[in-house]
């Protein structure tokens, strides 16, 4: 099985802003396997968190999604994340 | 202060020093139009297509490097502004559309004239916003100027529903004008890293582009090759760069270079690339690009860097700022073996140009306009064999003189640029090098080039076909000429004519020479035409997809 990353963003909350970032990787054919989004501090910005594959492509997606005005933070956990093993448990 | 979001964002516009917008009106951004209708500092060019007010502001754009402005209405005003913001997105052209869109409250109704601009354009600009409330247009205004000059430019839309124009808005005071964000700061290790790399190299060769151009450091670049003596080649977008003539310039590199500068990157040591993104066009095989090269990188897009080739040595920054840094570290040298190699290769390997002396051939003529407009000429081309052959010869000495879609390679480019050029310089000489094809694209646009007497000269070749296509079935498709020859003429001088432009025939004329001086003399905007023949091939070309080392023709036979 192929690896897997997750990537945390932090973004300014509007509608559009998941359109710019799922485009992104769909307009690059890499799949997004999981996605998380919740607003942070009474909304004015989210954290969104992206399961995918870890394949060699990876450095050249996290620049590009680092290039989108609406990202302002973007951080990498290479050994997962609880978010997504907490949703898990719903998808069972 | 009390405004309407119209009025704001045409006041923001001026507090932002825009002077001529391009577009045309509809029932969603008829607000807008009305303010605009108040406005002494703002002079508005009424297009005949969309696209062709996207390519004005592009014109405009690539000649003063600033953010220009077009103006579009929803639905079919948008989506026909596409094309000329993708090309812009490929370019890195710093150009705003505004468009109008259907009362938020309309918004995902199927109303009538409603499209999902700001979904349509998400993949094809640098940023967009769909526009809220008036109040927004306060921030979002300057921010897309900012957005659009900053870093690696590039366009940016604003869509802003009509109650969002009609709403009325109480402020204290008019925000600050966008300006581009500071470049970011060098890294001085990675500078000193490539300075030891060049200094270090044998057969150093800089490769310039698009970068240079934009963030105005030809000058800069121009140092850094004389002072290591660094033969230079440039991209389609680097052209202007190192002046034509100049002994280290090697010319454009990729699918139509002369065989010489293709030969001499296949040698050379070390490539130093500023400003470009190793576009396929330019490197061809990618595998086999400079195959005994190190490769320096410098750019200030972070996601350029290791993009397509992995980087020995990358500089992340605005090429201006590390060409300057970088100079004080370049070893005064000569280099004498590799540029008397260089020599030698330009002598066996020549740019061969057919009919250099014809000024009724498809070269002659772009090298008689070129003696004849001289050097402050702005030079515009459509898309085709024209495009590559003004690439190929064309005397090119200075930067923001050349204007042509490069990236996207978009026919209908050329008219419209060159009449946002005019606009932009009207001190300087516009000529833009048509194909037959390319210019019915736009062809609408000449009526525009009449109503406001800009005086653009359009050149145009017309060999009856679409040129390069046909060359490629001729060489790759067992010269089965598909769609690409058309089986009766157009009569261009009549067309023309009767959008009011002047028009001279360099085809049934005694003093071809002559008759264009005269042309290309005229006040305002003229037609050219110049009847050529479809079986004359651009040379030396590369198959898509093969190794630049394999050129197809211009062979030197001695
Ligand atoms: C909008 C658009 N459609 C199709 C093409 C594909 N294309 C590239 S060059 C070319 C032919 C151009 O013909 P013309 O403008 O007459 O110039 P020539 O090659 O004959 O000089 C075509 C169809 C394109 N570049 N742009």
């Amino acid at each position: 099985m192929c690896k897997q990353t997750v990537i945390e963003l932090s973004v300014n909350n509007h509608p559009g802003v998941m359109s710019h970032i799922c485009g992104l990787f769909a307009r690059r054919a890499y799949n997004v396997e999981g996605i998380a989004c919740m607003p942070v501090n009474g909304g004015g910005t989210s954290k969104i968190w992206l399961l995918v594959d870890a394949d060699d492509r990876l450095d050249q997606m996290i620049k590009q999604v680092d290039k989108l005005e609406d990202v302002l933070i973007v951080e990498r956990y290479d050994s997962g994340h609880p978010v997504f093993a907490k949703m898990a448990e719903f998808v069972q | 202060m009390k405004m309407s979001g119209a009025e704001i964002t045409i006041k923001l516009l001026e507090r932002q020093g825009v002077r001529t917008i391009a577009g045309i009106p509809g029932g969603a951004n008829l607000p807008l139009y009305d303010a605009l209708g108040q406005s002494g500092n703002i002079k508005h060019i009424l297009t005949r297509h969309e696209q062709g007010a996207g390519f004005i502001a592009q014109g405009m754009a690539r000649v003063t490097g600033k953010p220009a402005v077009f103006f579009a209405t929803s639905g079919p005003g948008a989506t026909n502004t596409l094309t000329a913001i993708a090309d812009a997105k490929l370019d890195s052209i710093p150009i705003i559309c505004i468009t109008g869109q259907v009362p938020l409250s309309m918004i995902g109704t199927d109303a009538f004239q409603e499209v999902d601009t700001y979904g349509l354009s998400v993949p094809i600009t640098k940023h967009n916003f769909l526009v809220r409330s008036a109040e927004d247009l306060l921030k979002v205004i300057p921010d897309a100027f900012r957005i659009a000059a900053s870093g690696r430019p590039g366009p940016v839309v604003i869509d802003v529903p009509k109650d969002v124009q009609m709403a009325m808005v109480e402020f204290d005071q008019w925000p600050e004008p966008g300006v581009p964000d500071a470049t970011p700061e060098l890294f001085h290790g990675e500078i000193e890293h490539a300075a030891s790399m060049i200094n270090r190299a044998e057969k150093p060769i800089l490769y310039l582009g698009g970068g240079v151009i934009q963030s105005d450091s030809a000058s800069q670049a121009l140092a850094v090759a004389e002072k290591g003596a660094i033969p230079s080649v440039m991209t389609l977008m680097g052209l202007g760069t190192i002046p034509t003539g100049h002994p280290l310039n090697l010319g454009m590199l990729g699918m139509h270079a002369a065989r010489y500068t293709n030969l001499a990157l296949e040698e050379c040591d070390l490539l130093i690339a500023v400003g470009v993104r190793f576009d396929d066009r330019a490197t061809g095989k990618v595998s086999e690009f400079c195959p005994n090269a190190k490769i320096i990188h410098m750019d200030i897009d972070p996601s350029e860097l290791d993009k397509i080739k992995t980087a020995h040595a990358s500089v992340r920054g605005d090429v201006a700022d590390v060409l300057k840094a970088l100079l004080p570290h370049i070893e005064r040298q000569s280099r004498t073996e590799w540029n008397s190699r260089i020599e030698a290769l330009k002598a066996a390997h020549p740019m061969i140009v057919p009919g250099a002396d014809d000024p009724t051939s498809p070269y002659g003529v772009i090298l008689k306009a070129a003696e004849l407009v001289g050097d402050q000429a702005i030079v515009c081309t459509d898309v085709g064999q024209h495009q590559m052959r003004t690439a190929q010869v064309y005397p090119f000495t200075q930067p923001r003189h050349w204007l042509t879609s490069g990236g996207l390679g978009t026919m209908g480019f050329g008219m419209p640029a060159a009449l946002g050029a005019a606009l932009a310089a009207p001190d300087k000489p516009v000529i833009c090098f048509s194909g037959d094809g390319s210019i019915m694209m736009n062809i609408q646009d000449l009526a525009t080039a009449m109503e406001y007497d800009i005086p653009v000269k359009i050149i145009l070749t017309n060999n009856n076909a679409l040129g390069l296509v046909r060359q490629q079935q001729d060489l790759f498709y067992g010269k089965r000429y598909v769609a690409s020859d058309y089986c009766k003429c157009v009569d261009f001088m009549k067309i023309a004519d009767g959008f009011g432009i002047r028009t001279f025939d360099l085809g049934n004329c005694e003093d071809p020479e002559g008759t264009l001086a005269q042309a290309l003399a005229e006040p305002g905007p003229a037609l050219i035409h110049v009847p050529i023949s479809p079986d004359e091939p651009v040379y030396p070309m590369v198959a898509p997809g093969a190794a630049n080392s394999q050129m197809i023709g211009g062979e030197n036979h001695v």
